[in-house]
């Protein structure tokens, strides 16, 4: 009987849709292993996101409530959660390689002095043992980790685990008296982003521009065929480089990795480093005047052509099939 | 100032990775190594903080021999002296790193330590956390903007999900973890790089630095993923083609 314990994220009052495929993830594990989910939600006024936590098959949330846990502060959260996996014990501990994930989880491991695996895209239990698949050398090659220490803690990639079928069913909450510690490196402010935009790491639909886009202005028949399917907006490198949009929107080795269904490359050459940040995408599209380039190599339909003509034609098309 | 940089050498991005015959690593007989990418960052980062408020920037590395020339790339950039730590016949994994890297530096009294936000080999982002940790040190990463407001405290911006941006005040000494976009690396001078062969290595042990710490991670085996093969071309006018992508997406992909 193995128990897992899950951070779980929220924004705006809901919980972030990777940590419902999050606690699906979970849950199967813990079916497997006869043993129980629970998730720790940090912040005020979480009960209600609690409660629907429990419908994905989390038996027990426990909040952090506390109005210095609205938002993220790596020592606070650290602190915190060290003190709840003391308390609960879990065999095992799962987040989301987030923002937050990432970043809280690296420190926890460290404190724990146990076993961490990041960004992982598959997960199991034999024997006792968590045994996680990861991509390194930015998915060029895949490894399967075993981790030492208790608890045994894993990232897991948004975007790879499926949104479960909800089941009405209410989890116990209870709320951990955890006082948050005053961190030595403090939020000052938050500068929100153009336009709620979701992040290429968490997107299902991505279209991206690469150098032959040619400016900054010209990045806007990418961001209206984006618009018209409900998409983020990439870029290669190449075009981050010319400065035709922010570092925010590269995808590839030194830029985000992205697991999307959909992803439709405009303009874009297809290098080994782009590849390596969008390969694992279900379907991918590619639009190039030039019919050699290798993301044709790579991609399921390609267009060879003026990124100019068609990219505006697709939003166009794509705008009457919606309206059916 | 004393400045820390940890730094990795790690291969060339273009690499076409191999899995060895025996499926327990990569093949290694063509790589081209080079500095991390994030590293370049971190090490431009602290040569410029020096050129601002004076000190000395140490490169520490933890890795093999070969390491020792990415640590002179970065001395000739302008870094001062490096410490290398010997990780032959020490098993590794990124607990371990934290460990003999921040064992390494205790003894430095390095008042901020830039490093990059992670190593695109392993990918695992774990070691400059680690390292803070294992020092008692705040940490923010990655950092997008950096400014000194005092002799103890730094402003940095860190991008977070969707584009937001968090800004952040941390007291030093802290560790600091290096994005893309931070600054443009500076290249090494040709005058630079005749000075580096002369700048001074310092020479450890991995093997002396481990204070009976254990690997965490254990890697079971390497695979490749699964190859993508080339789709199909739509041919067609302009007018034609995307009207026929737009019909394979909704009825064959179903993916609109």
């Amino acid at each position: 009987m193995m128990n897992i314990l899950i951070v779980a994220e929220h924004a705006r009052q809901t919980p972030k849709k990777y940590s419902i495929e999050l606690a699906g993830c979970a849950h199967e594990l813990a079916k497997a292993v006869k043993g129980e989910v629970t998730a720790v939600l940090l912040g005020e006024n979480v009960e209600k996101i609690a409660q629907e936590f429990g419908h994905y098959g989390v038996s027990k949330v426990i909040t952090a409530s506390h109005p210095a846990f609205n938002n993220y502060s790596s020592e606070a959260y650290t602190d915190a959660l060290c003190k709840i996996i003391s308390s609960e014990k879990p065999n095992i501990v799962l987040g989301t390689a987030s923002s937050m994930g990432k970043d809280l989880f690296a420190r926890v491991a460290a404190r724990l002095k146990v076993g961490l695996a990041t960004d992982c895209t598959e997960v199991r239990i034999e024997n006792g043992s968590l045994i996680v698949r990861r991509p390194i050398y930015a998915g060029k090659a895949l490894i399967d980790v075993v981790l030492k220490g208790t608890p045994q803690m894993a990232t897991i990639r948004p975007n790879t685990y499926p949104i479960p079928d909800p089941h009405s069913n209410s989890p116990q909450v209870v709320r951990a008296e955890v006082v948050p510690v005053t961190p030595l490196a403090q939020l000052k402010e938050i500068i929100e982003a153009e336009s709620g935009m979701v992040d290429l790491t968490e997107a299902d639909r991505i279209v991206s521009g690469g150098r032959a886009i040619g400016s900054k202005e010209n990045f806007e028949i990418i961001r209206e065929l984006a618009k018209t399917i409900n998409a983020s907006v990439g870029a290669s490198r190449a075009a981050v480089d010319a400065g035709y949009i922010s570092h925010d929107h590269q995808v590839g080795q030194t830029g985000k990795t992205v697991n999307p269904s959909l992803y439709i490359a405009c303009g874009i050459s297809g290098s080994i480093q782009h590849l390596a940040g969008m390969r694992t995408s279900k379907i991918i599209v590619a639009i190039n005047k030039d019919a050699e380039a290798p993301i044709f190599s790579k991609a399921d339909y390609g267009i060879v052509g003026d990124l100019f003509k068609i990219v505006p034609l697709l939003t166009e098309k794509f705008k009457q099939l919606l309206k059916e | 100032m004393k400045i820390g940089v940890l730094l990795k050498q790690v291969p060339d991005t273009e690499t076409k990775i191999k899995i060895r015959p025996d499926g327990k690593g990569i093949e290694e007989d063509n790589i081209k190594w080079v500095m991390n990418p994030y590293d370049e960052y971190a090490v431009e980062e602290a040569i410029r903080l020096k050129e601002k408020k004076g000190g000395e920037v140490v490169i520490v590395n933890a890795g093999l021999p070969r390491s020792v020339e990415a640590i002179r790339q970065a001395l000739a950039m302008g870094a001062d002296r490096g410490i290398h730590i010997d990780t032959t016949s020490i098993e590794v994994d990124a607990y371990i790193t934290s460990v003999i890297l921040s064992n390494a530096v205790k003894n430095e009294s390095f008042d901020i330590i830039f490093a990059g936000k992670q190593a695109i080999d392993d990918d695992c982002a774990q070691v400059a956390i680690g390292v803070a940790e294992r020092l008692s040190w705040p940490h923010v990463t990655p950092v997008e903007k950096f400014t000194m407001i005092d002799e103890k405290t730094v402003l940095v911006q860190r991008p977070v999900a969707g584009g937001i941006k968090e800004i952040i005040e941390v007291a030093l000494p802290a560790v600091i973890g290096c994005e893309k976009g931070l600054n443009e690396p500076r290249y090494a001078s040709l005058p630079g790089i005749m000075k580096a062969k002369t700048k001074p290595i310092k020479s450890l042990k991995g093997a002396d630095l481990l204070e009976g710490e254990t690997p965490r991670i254990s890697v079971i085996n390497y695979i490749l993923p699964p190859d993508r093969k080339a789709g199909r071309i739509i041919s067609g006018e302009p007018e034609e083609a995307a009207a026929e992508l737009v019909r394979l997406l909704r009825e064959e992909a179903k993916v609109i």
